[in-house]
């Protein structure tokens, strides 16, 4: 048997919203290192599909293993038992999320946002927690932001604080559900800069985004979402030079200039 | 008799028994919130926590006792309850009926308190992995606060008064303290004068208290945190 897994690994998911089927049947691999675009029109299952790689949403069919763990279940029986809300907590510390609102907390400044989930999910010293904090201020080029509130910080300085705020728990997997629609087109490169950076690093990334130029750039493979499925998957360069099916080439000839 | 007699006023507004009066009106004020917080918060987190049996538990104390007068909820405490051997003395009975009575307000003020805050917020607190008392804790609610501390002031102020309603169950604060002087000097509206300039006295200093409780909580939101209080005060004063 095979010591290696996949760090993502989708089987046959089916998700609803009452009577809303928003992905149907999806599977999809994500090797360790590797950066998945994921890209589809509105309403096609892409923020639902990242959401449920953290369990902030349940699935109601198939199943969903992070690092060749089971997500949000145990298995009892061959059948999947929903694990207490603790113990989802336990399985989310190794996956960041960006969203596209930023969500940083409003009440804390920036490097308390940081260090917040360190102190208090993984018990880090107060101190340690800091001064990691202060490092990733530095990584994602804010060092002299660390006493501000985030209704001090433009779109594109939160954002990259929101950033920093998910690598303090040195995740294995990086979620990025649209990190740059919220911002004024001058603030994009900025994150998108910090975002290739930790590409090249080696980390694990799944990209909800329409940032074509990131797609080429840090991709290793982009995925076409339509309807709450998977329509194509292919490499950037294959993605947008030869597209196979109608959809795709429907959707690209719409966004694309 | 004199239509106002200064002597008598000046002598009633230094009276030890009156400011001993006073600050069982203060002790039994502050006690019955620190319970009613207690309860407000378990409360609102059971209302929310979306396990039917809590959800259940808690509206129907919310409903039966927003539902009934404090001063019948406290006569049935101290004079009720005996009838079926559960005996409280008057400061028991006072602190229950009050703080229970203030609970069931304060979940809802609390409940509203954490509605406020974002879904964002929520995904972002669990994103980290954090656990539910984690988030609440750390995220929720100091960002609830911002709301709840303005309309919990109130009811800080608002309790000042009603506690003196715990006066029919011989609660010896300032009210009945002013009624007890009542018996034996004559001089009544001296008397109720000052226990309404002690009653100014005590809201008006909370009310500086409240103001920097309000500057404290509302920290990270400097312009938006005054409109919002401002705005749950409006609301409130509307009603
Ligand atoms: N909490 C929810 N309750 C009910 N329906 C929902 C919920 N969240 C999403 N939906 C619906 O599920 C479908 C997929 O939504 P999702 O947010 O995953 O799409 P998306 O691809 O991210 O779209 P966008 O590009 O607009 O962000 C949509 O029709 C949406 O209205
Ligand atoms: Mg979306």
């Amino acid at each position: 048997m095979s010591t290696t897994y996949p760090m993502v690994r989708v089987e046959k998911v089916d998700k609803y919203f009452g009577d809303l089927h928003v992905l149907r049947n999806v599977d999809l691999e994500i090797q360790n290192s590797e950066v998945v675009v994921v890209i589809g029109p509105s309403g096609s299952g892409k923020s639902t599909l990242l959401r449920c790689l953290n369990h902030l949403e349940k699935i109601d069919h198939g199943r969903i293993e992070i690092d060749g763990r089971l997500i949000g279940y145990r298995e009892v029986n061959g059948r999947p038992l929903e694990l207490s809300e603790s113990q989802v907590a336990k399985h989310r510390r190794d996956i960041g999320m960006v969203f596209q609102q930023f969500n940083l907390f409003p009440h804390l400044n920036a490097l308390e946002n940081i260090a917040a989930a360190p102190i208090n999910v993984l018990k880090k010293d107060r101190n340690a927690a800091h001064a990691q904090a202060r490092e990733l201020l530095a990584l994602v080029g804010l060092p002299e932001k660390e006493q501000s509130y985030p209704e001090q910080l433009s779109g594109g300085q939160q954002q990259r604080v929101a950033i920093a705020r998910a690598l303090a728990m040195e995740p294995k997997l990086m979620l990025f559900d649209e990190p740059t629609s919220a911002l004024d087109p001058e603030m994009i490169k900025e994150v998108l800069d910090v975002m290739i950076d930790l590409s090249q690093k080696g980390m694990t990334m799944v990209v909800v985004t329409h940032e074509m130029g990131f797609a080429r750039a840090a991709a290793d493979r982009v995925v076409f979402m339509d309807e709450g499925q998977i329509v194509e998957e292919a490499t950037p360069e294959d993605f947008f030079e030869r597209p196979k099916h109608q959809r795709t080439k429907l959707f690209l000839s719409q966004i694309l200039p | 008799m004199k239509a106002w007699d200064w002597p008598a006023f000046f002598e009633y507004l230094t009276s030890p028994f009156l400011m001993m009066g006073a600050w069982t009106t203060i002790w039994l004020t502050v006690v019955s919130m620190v319970i009613g917080l207690v309860l407000g918060l378990i409360t609102a987190l059971m209302r929310l926590s979306g396990i039917p049996v809590l959800v259940a538990i808690a509206r129907f104390y919310t409903w039966l006792w927003r539902g009934t007068p404090l001063l019948v909820q406290l006569i049935i405490i101290f004079t009720g309850l005996p009838q079926l051997g559960i005996r409280l003395n008057v400061v028991q009975s006072a602190l229950i009926g009050l703080g229970v009575n203030e609970g069931a307000y304060i979940s809802e003020i609390i409940r509203a308190g954490i509605q406020s805050v974002s879904r964002g917020q929520f995904d972002a607190a669990r994103a980290l992995g954090m656990n539910f008392p984690t988030m609440m804790r750390v995220v929720i609610l100091p960002q609830a606060a911002r709301v709840i501390i303005p309309p919990l002031g109130n009811n800080f102020n608002g309790l000042l008064k009603t506690s003196s309603l715990a006066s029919v169950i011989s609660m010896e604060e300032l009210l009945r303290r002013s009624q007890m002087l009542t018996q034996v000097q004559f001089r009544v509206l001296e008397i109720f004068v000052v226990a309404a300039i002690f009653y100014l006295i005590m809201t008006t200093i909370w009310g500086v208290i409240q103001g920097r409780l309000e500057n404290y909580f509302g920290r990270g939101h400097a312009a938006s945190a005054r409109r919002t209080a401002k705005a749950v005060l409006d609301e409130q004063d509307a009603r």
